[in-house]
């Protein structure tokens, strides 16, 4: 009892937290399918991808992509050539000098973007000033100064990753290619960069990604190459639209795909050394060695499949499907809602418009007629019902639209007033 | 295969800072030759290593192969190559990649490559494990691939540190055969570094005995062993006994020590040291536990020795017996098992005989520590 209460409120928690987690993922997700203009999940009205459409039609967001992708491309080749130096040097220096140099390194990741990307916009306009070069000139375009502001604190992070790497990097293995007759260069290329290759590659992934989300530092140095993230900015602050959720549900997608390819080519490596272990040598000589499949006891392959087939039947779904009728169906909806609420407003105000020509001549029965004939007040009085309506005729029209709470929205002689 | 040539040291010293780790090196390595530099860890030997293997410039002196000084020649231009103490194998690299890696270098083509990792292979008894990682195969089968990828260079010279001590014994002892095999097929020089005794003994040709930065003595197996020129080279390279004392009378290359515990002890002079113990200077005498024997209780005389026995131990091929002895070191006397019976004679006091010529004498210096 007392057991599965705790394991109950663990499972409680856990759906908590992945909610906390994944929920503005998966509620934005609904949002770039959603028909309204507004990006919202509920009311659902129609299935359309028409978001998606308008996004590839956004010039500016492909325009940020494309100038994401190049900073990106720049930023990696910068800062891993710098980190992988800077890690060399690390490894390298002198002990006592050791902690000097990596605080001095490590600086950067701790100064705040902001100030990176103002001091590197106005350290770069001095150059470009004291060269003598034309506001125009490659040292002070967009690119340029966007690619060098984002690695001067990328690079750190790329040193870091591959510092860890390289601490694990036994020097024997250098001497022993130098014993064998390699030259300096060729111990490196040969022995040190093949080990360094997987944290080389964790190393351009994670400076590409950091290039491509930041935003305080380049919003600085962008110049005329603004990014994607300074596209969005820009795009929210003159109000949102489903075509950026559609946008981060294929960033989003992207990103799963990569990590399962990436998860399933590692657990095929497992499974493939495994398998080489076993092998008998004749096995291994004669090329006889039973490989595992791709998707034998690898789930996360199984999973890419599953992701891969049901990207195709999405977008092939989206080719043929027309939400059209749809639409048009929601709009009608709507449009009959809309005849059905004014209708019934025009009722209500008909009826308090009946009540209150009941009421009026009521007050005005003793003054006007004097003939105060029962206790009803004259409401029974014909000659009251045919007098009354005269008085309120006169000024019937300038009053007619306070009477509704609407401000005469609905109001029919609101609108013919109005056309006149 | 290279013929070996020769390794020389001429007054070779290494300085790191204040720390003197080889001082004053000496050594002609004969070209073909296995030479062993035997000495505990931190005495140097390694440093030695480096530094005829090019990756230690020497604070003085010269390093010459084949007689040609290598000073200012990097460790990629010398005809050494030098076995890790880890291996040190490419781990990224297939097994017949590591060993044509030298070819690798010169631009050799994959097929010329392979040929030869593949006659190398045959030769380390490897055949078609050329495929594997370093890291599929097991400690002895990687300790011939990072040999094999060694021979593939065509030193001179090969060098090898500790290369055994991360095997266990059983390999061990069956590695020291290989390694001797290898050695007089391809018939290169070999240097050998190594704190063990036994695989100094077994695969040397002449050895070097190596404390605190210094090199006590040079010499083959057996002379190391039977006529030590130092006290520590005595005590270091195999079981001793040593009874202390002072010179009482000397002779030609006998010499006649009044021990400290166990009388007057007649014994030879080792080679080193004729001429250079007179009366009266405090001596050590050095007895193995093989070469005493238990004689009829009772008689006495310079060639034997009396203490009580203490413990005794049964090991196998031989027993044991532990007797009382100088400065609180036992005397272990080794009988070798033939069969006989053997009675304890714990608590008794018994006499031993030796032979003359294997109890060893010199001035008395420093031991080597257990």
């Amino acid at each position: 009892m007392n057991l599965s209460f705790l394991r109950l409120s663990v499972w409680i928690y856990l759906a908590i937290f992945f909610a906390y987690l994944l929920g503005p993922l998966v509620i934005m997700a609904v949002t770039a399918f959603n028909s309204p203009s507004f990006p919202s999940a509920t009311p659902w009205e129609c299935l359309t991808f028409e978001w998606f459409s308008a996004l590839f039609q956004d010039t500016r967001i492909l325009n940020g992509i494309k100038n994401s992708i190049i900073i990106g491309a720049g930023t990696v080749v910068l800062s891993v050539l710098m980190g992988l130096a800077g890690a060399l040097m690390l490894t390298q220096i002198w002990p006592k000098l050791r902690a000097t140099y990596y605080t001095v390194i490590i600086a950067p990741i701790l100064i705040p973007g902001v100030v990176l990307g103002i001091s590197t916009l106005v350290f770069w306009d001095r150059i470009n000033r004291m060269v003598g070069l034309g506001p125009d000139s490659v040292l002070s375009s967009g690119l340029f100064l966007t690619i060098l502001g984002q690695s001067t604190f990328i690079a750190s992070y790329c040193m870091l990753v591959l510092v860890a790497r390289l601490q694990r990097y036994d020097t024997a293995l250098t001497e022993a290619a130098l014993d064998l007759g390699a030259t300096h260069a060729q111990a490196f290329r040969k022995v040190l960069l093949p080990f360094m290759r997987p944290a080389i590659a964790s190393a351009a992934v994670l400076a590409f990604l950091a290039s491509f989300e930041n935003y305080n530092t380049t919003t600085f140095t962008f110049g005329e190459y603004p990014t994607l993230t300074i596209e969005l900015a820009q795009k929210v602050r003159y109000g949102i639209s489903p075509a950026i959720s559609a946008l981060a549900f294929i960033i989003v997608i992207l990103t799963v795909f990569a990590a399962l390819t990436n998860e399933a080519a590692i657990r095929r490596r497992e499974l493939v050394a495994a398998a080489r272990r076993e092998a008998t040598v004749a096995e291994l000589s004669g090329g006889g060695v039973k490989l595992p499949g791709f998707l034998s006891g690898n789930a996360a392959a199984g999973l890419l499949v599953a992701l891969a087939i049901a990207t195709i039947v999405v977008v092939g779904t989206a080719t043929v499907y027309s939400p059209d009728q749809c639409i048009t169906d929601i709009r009608e909806q709507k449009r009959i809602e809309a005849d059905l609420r004014a209708e019934e407003l025009r009722r209500k105000r008909d009826e308090e418009r009946k009540l209150k020509a009941a009421e009026e001549p009521a007050p005005a029965a003793p003054t006007g007629t004097g003939t105060s004939s029962g206790s009803f007040g004259g409401v029974f009085d014909p000659n009251a019902l045919q007098n009354a309506p005269a008085a309120p005729e006169a000024e019937a029209n300038p009053p007619a639209g306070n009477n509704s709470g609407f401000g005469g929205v609905f109001d029919p002689n609101a609108l013919k007033g109005t056309d006149n | 295969m290279s013929a070996g040539v020769g390794v020389d040291l001429e007054n070779l010293w290494i300085r790191f800072g204040d720390f003197v780790a080889v001082r004053d090196a000496n050594v002609n390595i004969k070209g073909g030759d296995f030479f062993s530099f035997l000495g505990p860890s931190g005495c140097g030997k390694t440093t030695i290593l480096r530094a005829v293997s090019g990756f230690l410039d020497p604070s003085e002196g010269n390093v010459l192969i084949g007689g040609k000084n290598m000073k200012g020649v990097g460790p990629n231009k010398r005809p050494t190559a030098l076995i890790f103490q880890n291996l040190a194998l490419f781990p990224l690299m297939k097994v017949w990649e590591n060993i044509a890696f030298s070819m690798e270098i010169k631009g050799a083509s994959a097929a010329e490559r392979r040929k030869r990792a593949d006659e190398l292979l045959e030769m380390i008894a490897l055949e078609g494990q050329g495929d594997k990682l370093p890291s599929e195969l097991s400690g002895g089968q990687r300790q011939r691939v990072a040999i094999a990828r060694a021979l593939c260079a065509e030193p001179h010279v090969l060098l090898l540190d500790e290369p055994l001590s991360a095997l266990d014994l059983k390999l061990r002892q069956h590695m020291r055969t290989e390694l001797r095999e290898i050695q007089q097929r391809v018939g290169i020089t070999f240097i050998y570094i190594t704190h063990d005794q036994g695989e100094a003994l077994t695969m040397s040709d002449s050895i070097a005995v190596m404390r605190a930065g210094v090199i006590d003595q040079i010499g083959d197996g057996k002379t190391i062993y039977n006529d030590p020129a130092t006290p520590f080279a005595a005590s270091f390279v195999g079981e001793n006994n040593v009874f202390r004392g002072k010179v009482k009378q000397v002779s030609g290359d006998r010499v006649l020590v009044q021990s400290n515990r166990s009388g007057e002890l007649l014994a030879r002079v080792s080679t080193a040291n004729v001429g250079k113990m007179k009366e009266g200077d405090s001596a050590m005498i050095f007895i193995r536990p093989e070469a005493l024997e238990l004689a009829k209780t009772g008689t006495e005389g310079d060639h034997y020795v009396s203490a009580r026995v203490v413990n005794e131990e049964f090991e196998g091929n031989v027993f044991n017996i532990f007797m009382e002895g100088d400065g609180g070191k036992e005397i272990k006397v080794s009988l070798p098992n033939h069969g006989q019976s053997f009675d304890s004679h714990k608590g008794e006091t018994m006499t031993l005989r030796y032979d003359v010529k294997n109890a060893v004498a010199m001035p008395a210096g420093v031991l080597a520590t257990e």
